[in-house]
């Protein structure tokens, strides 16, 4: 049914997402393979995660109609279930990494291929009730692009940058790419085996490093699900200064990524430039919150430090000078027609894939897509704040560029508003005591967050004693890292690290 | 550009002056390096950067050391594309399995005499993720460690100064 809507087509679905303790619909086989063709072909509905547990898959959708969302479970004893990606390709990875996973098997998956698992770990199927020994695996067979005078290109792991691993398999003709391929799973660290039955402390540290740059959004996503799973509201003060380390994280990692996307056509004094006011950010940071990156500071209940009369007045610092220089970079950005020449037109993605693939953050942003989980799905300060959502729609290196800048200019404002209100905030408490609010029974829940890449989709469920029994973060980049695949077509490889910094995707954040 | 470039000639230097060693562990390292590497190396260390499993916490770090404010290159040290080309692996994050190969081999490649840096907590004993199925605990496990740079993530502070702590002991051997 293309034009039905979630709320009529599954139980529990609703637009109050993380309100409270999460219900699920359980369906059988049918219902969920019915779902999946309702996705494909209903262009409101988005694919916000799929995961599994031993013995049951779950997915996460969303209608932008009325931005409700449902979480499904399908349980399966067999050991298989209907392919979501069989009808709708962003579940692809998805299930693959779930079969490495868990041994739940995808019918008729049309990509088999394993993706996490690359034979190096002791166990196949580590997260299945019964994993297996590992058995060699065959070597990876990439996918085949055939013709006169084409030939490959294989980076990585290990690349020439100071960034994260991953191996990309260019096949070029001449200069010109006609097909990219990656391999991910590089930095696989088994992490939701780590929050099995682990206390929600330790659960929180370890979300917060499943990808550094992302460290407060992530914490903020798994805290925010905690608390709905307990039905616990962190307290107001541990809500503005929750937002505004979310948004001192946005304006430090756009700030990094512009002078890096620009370093990346050799325009090093935008990188320069960039890169002081990305420090200062950061030295701010260390101020007001005592971390750089913040990591730590955002606790399920509430956050771990609260922000001296120091640090308000080093963050005040920090946004004036970024609001006197930022102009400056812009107007040279804008100026410089040799960078623009390396960025208008270079890797475009369409509106179509954008949307197909929910993409989150400045990709899916520069592509028409113009969800943002603080105005979509609001969630506390952000009902009480105002910003814009800038959206643009030629899809190019440059208009990533632009959404970053204009982003800048929002959280800026944000900063100043949540600096202002939490002034006037009466209210001293830092964490509401998740402890206390102890459910006599088993509870989940489930958070979407903005980070500075897009939505942060977490899950969790708590076990009868509070402790963490089980945990799914989906990071944005799992729907993003597919997109550089098909933007990078057509373009010359020289411009590949344009394209690819331009999307700026987490390696740990996906390979988990 | 006119406007910032004539702003960049009038204002001071944003670069902050290099941090104090810490002597003991100086000598320490010093005394294990010798005399042909110093030779080879005089004053100037090449290094490669090797992921091998981090939350890319450190590498924004990493990342730090070389805008203007640390300008890591007035030290003689800078990072390099190629194993081939370094003296240094500075190597963050757990020892991820599905890394272990590519380390191992980035190691290989790299000439001696070589030095391998393990950056930060994960680095050090696996970090929060040690205990996993897919993390064999430190890099220790895959290749020989040098010198440790504490820290989740360490600052550039730190950063800075176990490299250059490196570098004198290189210089002094």
């Amino acid at each position: 049914m293309p034009d039905s809507r979630l709320i009529d087509a599954v139980e529990f679905a609703g637009n109050r997402l993380g309100e409270g303790p999460l219900h699920r619909a359980v369906v059988d086989p049918i219902a969920w393979e019915s779902l999946a063709v309702t996705l494909a072909g209903n262009r409101n509905w988005s694919l916000l995660a799929q995961w599994a547990e031993p013995d049951t898959v779950h997915m996460a959708l969303l209608d932008s109609a009325d931005q409700s969302t449902a979480v499904v479970s399908l349980p399966c004893p067999s050991r298989r279930y209907p392919s979501i990606g069989r009808l709708h390709p962003p579940a692809i990875r998805l299930e693959r990494a779930i079969r490495d996973l868990y041994g739940l098997e995808s019918e008729h998956s049309p990509d088999p291929r394993p993706w996490l698992d690359h034979g190096a770990w002791p166990q196949r199927h580590p997260l299945a009730a019964m994993p297996t020994g590992q058995a060699s695996l065959p070597p990876y067979s990439f996918l085949t692009a055939e013709g006169h005078g084409l030939h490959q290109i294989a980076v990585g792991p290990v690349h020439a940058g100071i960034i994260e691993p991953g191996h990309f398999r260019f096949t070029a003709n001449g200069e010109t790419v006609v097909r990219l391929e990656e391999r991910l799973g590089y930095v696989h660290k088994g992490i939701e085996s780590l929050w099995c039955d682990c206390d929600l402390e330790r659960g929180a540290r370890i979300a917060g490093r499943i990808s550094g740059d992302s460290t407060v959004a992530t914490s903020i996503a798994f805290a925010r699900a905690v608390e709905a799973a307990l039905g616990v509201v962190a307290p107001p003060r541990a809500q503005w200064l929750r937002a505004l380390m979310g948004e001192l994280e946005r304006i430090a990692n756009h700030l990094g990524d512009i002078g890096a996307i620009c370093n990346d056509a050799s325009f090093t004094l935008l990188h320069a430039h960039s890169g002081v006011l990305r420090e200062r950010v950061l030295r701010a940071c260390r101020i007001a919150f005592g971390h750089r990156l913040m990591m730590d500071k955002v606790v399920p209940g509430g956050v771990s430090v609260d922000v001296g009369s120091d640090g308000i007045e080093a963050i005040r610092y920090v946004i004036e000078e970024i609001t006197r220089r930022f102009p400056q970079l812009v107007e040279l950005y804008d100026d410089t027609p040799s960078l623009q020449d390396r960025t208008v037109g270079t890797g475009v993605l369409s509106a179509e894939l954008a949307s197909q693939y929910a993409a989150g953050g400045f990709v899916g942003r520069a592509s028409g897509r113009g969800f943002d989980a603080r105005r979509a799905t609001p969630y506390a300060p952000y009902d009480a704040l105002t910003f814009d959502v800038p959206v643009r729609t030629l899809g190019d290196v440059n208009e990533r560029v632009w959404i970053r800048i204009l982003e800048v200019d929002q959280s800026l404002g944000l900063v100043r508003q949540i600096v202002d209100r939490l002034a006037l905030e009466q209210g001293r408490e830092l964490v509401a005591d998740v402890a206390l609010r102890r459910n006599a029974t088993v509870s989940e829940g489930i958070a979407l967050v903005e980070g500075f890449r897009g939505d942060v989709f977490a899950w969790v469920r708590i076990d009868d004693r509070g402790r963490l029994a089980r945990c799914h973060v989906r990071d944005p980049s799992w729907f993003q890292w597919p997109l550089l695949e098909a933007v990078v077509e057509g373009n010359i490889v020289a411009d590949f690290p344009l394209c690819n910094k331009s999307f700026n995707c987490s390696y740990s954040g996906h390979d988990l | 550009m006119r406007r910032l470039l004539f702003q960049t000639l009038i204002n001071r230097p944003v670069t902050e002056k290099a941090p104090r060693l810490d002597d003991g562990e100086l000598a320490e390292l010093a005394a294990r390096v010798d005399v042909a590497a110093r030779r080879r190396l005089g004053r100037s260390l090449s290094i490669r950067e090797v992921d091998s499993g981090s939350c890319n916490g450190c590498e924004l770090e990493i990342h730090a050391l070389n805008n203007p404010i640390y300008d890591l290159e007035r030290f003689g040290i800078h990072f390099v594309a190629s194993p081939r080309h370094a003296d240094v692996l500075l190597v963050t994050g757990p020892l991820a399995l599905n890394m272990r190969e590519a380390l191992q081999r980035t190691y290989v490649a790299t000439p001696g005499p070589k030095w391998v840096v393990a950056v930060g907590e994960c680095a050090i004993n696996g970090g929060v993720f040690a205990g996993s199925y897919a993390v064999a605990g430190g890099i220790a496990d895959a290749v020989p460690v040098d010198l440790v740079i504490q820290g989740c993530p360490p600052s550039p502070e730190q950063l800075l100064i176990g490299l250059l702590t490196l570098l004198e002991a290189t210089a002094r051997a």
